[in-house]
């Protein structure tokens, strides 16, 4: 996992889905024979609001390109506020990742219904396409920050040594 | 409780410098309850330092451990064995906490997690308000249980200042005037006319003004230690 080459780049998407609606929705895009990027993980969570941002993170670090959250639509819960919960907590990572140098892009949280197949590979491409775009997750390719205050640092830190190179 | 929340990731990095071996050191109890430093903030912290130092090419050994209570030095015991060997802690109690580890586990470079706050209630989801300021005469018996002297922002104690208007206060129109609730605490409770009795002054002696304070309690030594 620590060697990729950017060249033959395939993004790693982790989707934590609700057994309830998305899981579902997964499940019913296959029986449709809809086709979206194989490159998804799905993982099965008896609830959103079960997932939590440690989770998330965790992912990252084991060399996700792209991790999201899928669960019901407002209002659909089975534990009446789950998503709401999972929807509430994914700004907070975002916030984390930026603080650790990755993109907040890399995260997001979707509602997709159980009879939403094609909204589900939608959601899956989206993530996948934004994953292509970003690049592989620097955790996993040894790189450096690429968003935030660490990179903002970094590229002054660079800045002021082109400067200091003209100048002399 | 003690309300703390956490500092900025960068912040805590820049404590590192030159530490190998990094403890993550909760605290099980205020902390916990507002979310700052509890035994998951831990878990939160330590897996943000981890995945932080991989891409600043910083090589440390993060660990986690949390004491139900910091400021214990019972408690402390616990999470003693956890400290061995490290070349800093960082301590996600309140400053209490902090301090305590430092003390107990010197020569072992502790340093904050998180900010401490203030003395408050968590009135609603994810909203904490102040309280409490430990002034050491607690006035709240005369003014319908709410502190003038956390709550009014100029720690007014005979009523409102001109600022006052509209139940909101002048310093910041977020803020209840304290004096409002007291007046519309003490009507509710038919209790008014205390309102307009003279009080002496308030001694500020046991506040924090003559400097940290102390609290000796002989009845609760054991008569050998007090010999």
């Amino acid at each position: 996992m620590n060697d990729v080459k950017t060249d033959d780049y395939e993004p790693k998407v982790i989707a934590f889905a609700c057994e309830f609606c998305s899981y579902t929705a997964a499940d019913l895009a296959g029986s449709m024979r809809l086709r979206y990027p194989a490159n998804v993980r799905i993982i099965k969570v008896p609830c959103t609001g079960r997932t939590d941002a440690i989770m998330l993170l965790k992912a990252f670090e084991a060399g996700a390109d792209a991790v999201f959250v899928s669960g019901c639509q407002p209002g659909d819960c089975h534990f009446l506020k789950g998503n709401y919960r999972a929807k509430a907590m994914v700004p907070g990572v975002k916030k984390m990742l930026e603080e650790i140098g990755l993109h907040p892009d890399r995260v997001e949280f979707f509602h997709v219904a159980a009879s939403e197949a094609q909204k589900w590979v939608e959601v899956v491409t989206q993530m996948n396409d934004r994953a292509r775009r970003l690049g592989p997750n620097p955790l996993r390719t040894g790189g450096k920050p690429e968003y935030g205050p660490a990179a903002q640092k970094k590229e002054q830190e660079q800045s002021d040594k082109q400067g200091a190179a003209a100048g002399a | 409780m003690i309300v703390g929340d956490r500092k900025p990731l960068e912040e805590i990095i820049g404590f590192i410098e030159d530490a190998r071996n990094v403890l993550v050191a909760g605290c099980g109890t205020c902390v916990a309850v507002c979310m700052a430093g509890g035994e998951k903030e831990v878990q939160m912290l330590a897996q943000e330092l981890r995945m932080a130092s991989r891409l600043r090419s910083m090589e440390i050994e993060v660990s986690e451990a949390t004491a139900q209570r910091q400021c214990d030095k019972e408690y402390l015991e616990t999470i003693k064995n956890a400290v061995a060997g490290k070349d800093l802690v960082i301590s996600m109690a309140c400053g209490i906490g902090v301090q305590h580890m430092a003390e107990r586990f010197a020569p072992v470079r502790v340093v904050p997690g998180i900010n401490t706050d203030f003395l408050g209630v968590n009135w609603d989801i994810g909203e904490w308000k102040e309280y409490c300021q430990n002034c050491g005469d607690c006035v709240l018996a005369r003014t319908g249980g709410i502190c003038p002297v956390t709550r009014c922002s100029k720690s007014l104690l005979n009523g409102p200042c001109g600022g006052s208007a509209n139940g909101k206060c002048e310093v910041n129109p977020d803020t209840d005037c304290a004096w409002q609730l007291i007046y519309d605490r003490m009507k509710a409770l038919g209790r008014l006319d205390k309102l307009a009795e003279v009080e002496p002054v308030k001694s500020w002696k046991k506040s924090r003004d003559g400097g940290p304070r102390r609290l000796s309690r002989n009845d609760m030594k054991p008569a050998e230690d007090k010999a």
